[in-house]
C-alpha cells in the first residue's frame, strides 16, 4: 500500500530525511519510532503531499505522490499531531465540513457522522463547540475526522502525544479496532510502549535515517530477551541475555545489586544509537 | 471546482457569530464617516455643488469593501496557515488550489459587500444624495473580490504574522488614505496623480463616484479594476498551489 523510494528532504542545507526506503503492506500497522527531530513527521508530510521531497518519491495506494497527488489525497486519511480542528464549529460540523471537502453525499455524511462519533464515544457531544472539549476528546474527534471519507490508508502523527495514560489507552483501543477492520496505518511515535503495543512492524529512525526495521518481537530478539542492569551504577554497561537464568548467573559476578527485566524497544534504540529515545 | 465547502464553512462561522461580524464590519467605515463626513466635512463645500458627505460616501463604500474583504480573509488564512494549521485539512483533501482560493475569495467578497451595504444604508439615512444603480453593486463586488484575492495571496506568502502586519502598514493603509477616498485624484499635481492611479482602490473610487453622480463610468477604470481582480485571483491560486 505504501512504497517509499529513496525519499529525502532538505531544509536549506540541513538534511531532515536521508534516502529513506521502506514499504507498508495492506492492513499493516507500521510505526516510525524515534526521538523528536528524527524525521518522522517530515516523512509523513511528504507521504501525505503536504511537503515536496527534495529527492526520491513514494507510491501511496499505487499513486505517485509527485505525479498524482490528487489520487493520493483521495485514498488517505490524515490524523495530524496538531489538533487542527475548527474550535468554533461543533463536533458534527467539523465532520460535516470534512465530508463536504471529500464530496460525500448528504445522506452518507449524516450517517457517517453518527457512526464515527459513536465509534469514538463522542455522539452525545455532537452539538457542542469543539472549544469545550478536552485534549483527549479533541484527539478522538481528529481520528473520527481522518476516517470520515473511508480512507484505505491512515497516517497518524503522534496520535497520543500530550495525553494522560487513560486517554492514551482509549486511543490505543480505537487504533486496535481500526487495525481489525483492515485499514492500513502508518503512525509515528516516540513512545516505546505505543510502538510495541500497536505496530506489526516498526522502523527506528534517528537523524533522518532508518536504523532498522522489523516486528517489535524480532527487533527485541536481536538484542536478547532479557536485560541485566546494575542498580544505581550508570558506569556499568547493561548486558543483553537470552534467558533469565543466564541473566541471574551473570548478575552474581557483577558486584552490585542487579535487576533483570524484559528487553524493550528503547533498549534496541540504545543499542543501535548509544542514546536514549527521549534524549 | 469544489470551492463550495470552503465558502460554506466561512459562511457558517459568520452565521454563528452574527453580532461580532456586524460590529467588525461597521466599526471602521462608521469611524471614517463620522470623522471625515459628519465632523471634518460638515463645513466643507465641493466645487460644482454637493456636500463633502455626498462626495466621500462612494469612496467610503469602496474602502469598506476593501477593508472587510482583505482584512478578515488575510487574517483567517494567515492564522490557519501559521497558528491553528486548519488549512492543512484542506491541503490534504482532494480540493484543488484554485477551488481553495476561489472559496476564500468569495467569502471575502460577501464580507466586503455586506459591510459596504451597511454603510450605504447608514449614509442614505444620514441624507447623502447619490444615484443608486446595480452597477454600484457590481463595482463593489469586483473591488471586494479583488482585495479578498489579494488577501489570500498575501497570507499565503507571509511567513509570519509580522509579515502580514507589514503588508497592511506598507500597502493597505497608504492605499486607504492616498487612493482618492477622501479627495479627488484630479486635484493632485503630477507625478503624484499618476502614482495613485496605480492603486486598484483609486479606480474603484473613480467608478463609484461616477455611478453615484449618475454619470457613465470610465471604461479604463473598469478594465484596470477587473484586471487587478483577475491578477490577484491568479496570484492567490498560484500561492495556494505552491503550498499544496
Amino acid at each position: 500500500m505504501i512504497e517509499i523510494l529513496n525519499l529525502s528532504k532538505n531544509f536549506d542545507h540541513v538534511a531532515a530525511v536521508k534516502a529513506v526506503n521502506f514499504s507498508v503492506s495492506a492492513g499493516e500497522v507500521f510505526g516510525l519510532l524515534g526521538p523528536n527531530g528524527a524525521g518522522k513527521t517530515t516523512t509523513i508530510r511528504m507521504l501525505t503531499t503536504l511537503s515536496l521531497p527534495s529527492s526520491g518519491t513514494a507510491l501511496v495506494a499505487g499513486h505517485d505522490i509527485l505525479n498524482d497527488p490528487l489520487s493520493v489525497k483521495k485514498a488517505i486519511g490524515v490524523i495530524p499531531q496538531m489538533l487542527n480542528l475548527d474550535i468554533d464549529l461543533t463536533l458534527a460540523e467539523n465532520l460535516e465540513y470534512h465530508g463536504r471537502l471529500h464530496r460525500m453525499e448528504r445522506a452518507d455524511r449524516t450517517a457517517r457522522i453518527e457512526e464515527l462519533l459513536r465509534f469514538v464515544g463522542l455522539w452525545e457531544k455532537r452539538d457542542m463547540p469543539v472549544e469545550h472539549l478536552s485534549g483527549g476528546m479533541r484527539r478522538r474527534l481528529l481520528i473520527a475526522r481522518g476516517l470520515m471519507h473511508r480512507p484505505r490508508i491512515v497516517f497518524m502523527d503522534e496520535p497520543t502525544v500530550g495525553l494522560d495514560p487513560q486517554a492514551r489507552r482509549l486511543i490505543w483501543g480505537l487504533i486496535e479496532d481500526l487495525k481489525r477492520s483492515g485499514i492500513t496505518i502508518l503512525l509515528t511515535t516516540h513512545y516505546i510502549e505505543e510502538a510495541d503495543e500497536l505496530c506489526d512492524r516498526v522502523a527506528i529512525m534517528r537523524q533522518g535515517k532508518i536504523m532498522t526495521i522489523g516486528s517489535p518481537a524480532d527487533l527485541k530478539a536481536v538484542a536478547g530477551r532479557y536485560v541485566l542492569e546494575c542498580l544505581g551504577r550508570h558506569d556499568v554497561p547493561r548486558q543483553f541475555l537470552h534467558s533469565r537464568e543466564e541473566a541471574l548467573d551473570a548478575g552474581k559476578v557483577m558486584g552490585c545489586d542487579v535487576a533483570v527485566r524484559d528487553v524493550t524497544l528503547e533498549d534496541v534504540f540504545i543499542e543501535l544509537t548509544g542514546e536514549r529515545i527521549d534524549s | 471546482m469544489n470551492f463550495y465547502p470552503i465558502f460554506w464553512k466561512d459562511m457558517l462561522l459568520i452565521r454563528k457569530k452574527p453580532w461580532k461580524f456586524l460590529a467588525s464590519s461597521m466599526v471602521t467605515p462608521i469611524l471614517y464617516l463620522v470623522t471625515f463626513g459628519w465632523g471634518l466635512g460638515r463645513g466643507m463645500s465641493m466645487t460644482g455643488g454637493g456636500s463633502y458627505l455626498d462626495f466621500v460616501l462612494p469612496g467610503l463604500l469602496a474602502l469598506s469593501a476593501m477593508n472587510n474583504s482583505f482584512g478578515p480573509v488575510s487574517t483567517s488564512v494567515n492564522v490557519s496557515k501559521l497558528y491553528t494549521k486548519t488549512i492543512e485539512e484542506v491541503l490534504v483533501s482532494p480540493v484543488g488550489p484554485w477551488s481553495i482560493a476561489l472559496g476564500r475569495a468569495l467569502s471575502g467578497t460577501v464580507r466586503g459587500l455586506f459591510s459596504a451595504f451597511l454603510l450605504l444604508i447608514v449614509g442614505l439615512l444620514s441624507g447623502v444624495h447619490m444615484t443608486l444603480s446595480p452597477f454600484i453593486v457590481l463595482v463593489l463586488g469586483i473591488t471586494a473580490f479583488c482585495f479578498a484575492s489579494a488577501g489570500v495571496a498575501a497570507a499565503m506568502v507571509a511567513k509570519s504574522h509580522e509579515d502580514m502586519s507589514n503588508f497592511n502598514s506598507f500597502v493597505i493603509i497608504p492605499m486607504s488614505f492616498l487612493a482618492g477616498t477622501f479627495f479627488s485624484p484630479d486635484k493632485l499635481p503630477e507625478p503624484f496623480r499618476s502614482m495613485i492611479m496605480v492603486y486598484p482602490l483609486t479606480h474603484a473610487n473613480i467608478l463609484l463616484r461616477a455611478l453615484a453622480g449618475g454619470k457613465v463610468p470610465d471604461a479604463v477604470s473598469v478594465i484596470i479594476l477587473t484586471a487587478y481582480a483577475v491578477f490577484f485571483f491568479y496570484l492567490a491560486g498560484r500561492m495556494v498551489r505552491r503550498a499544496v
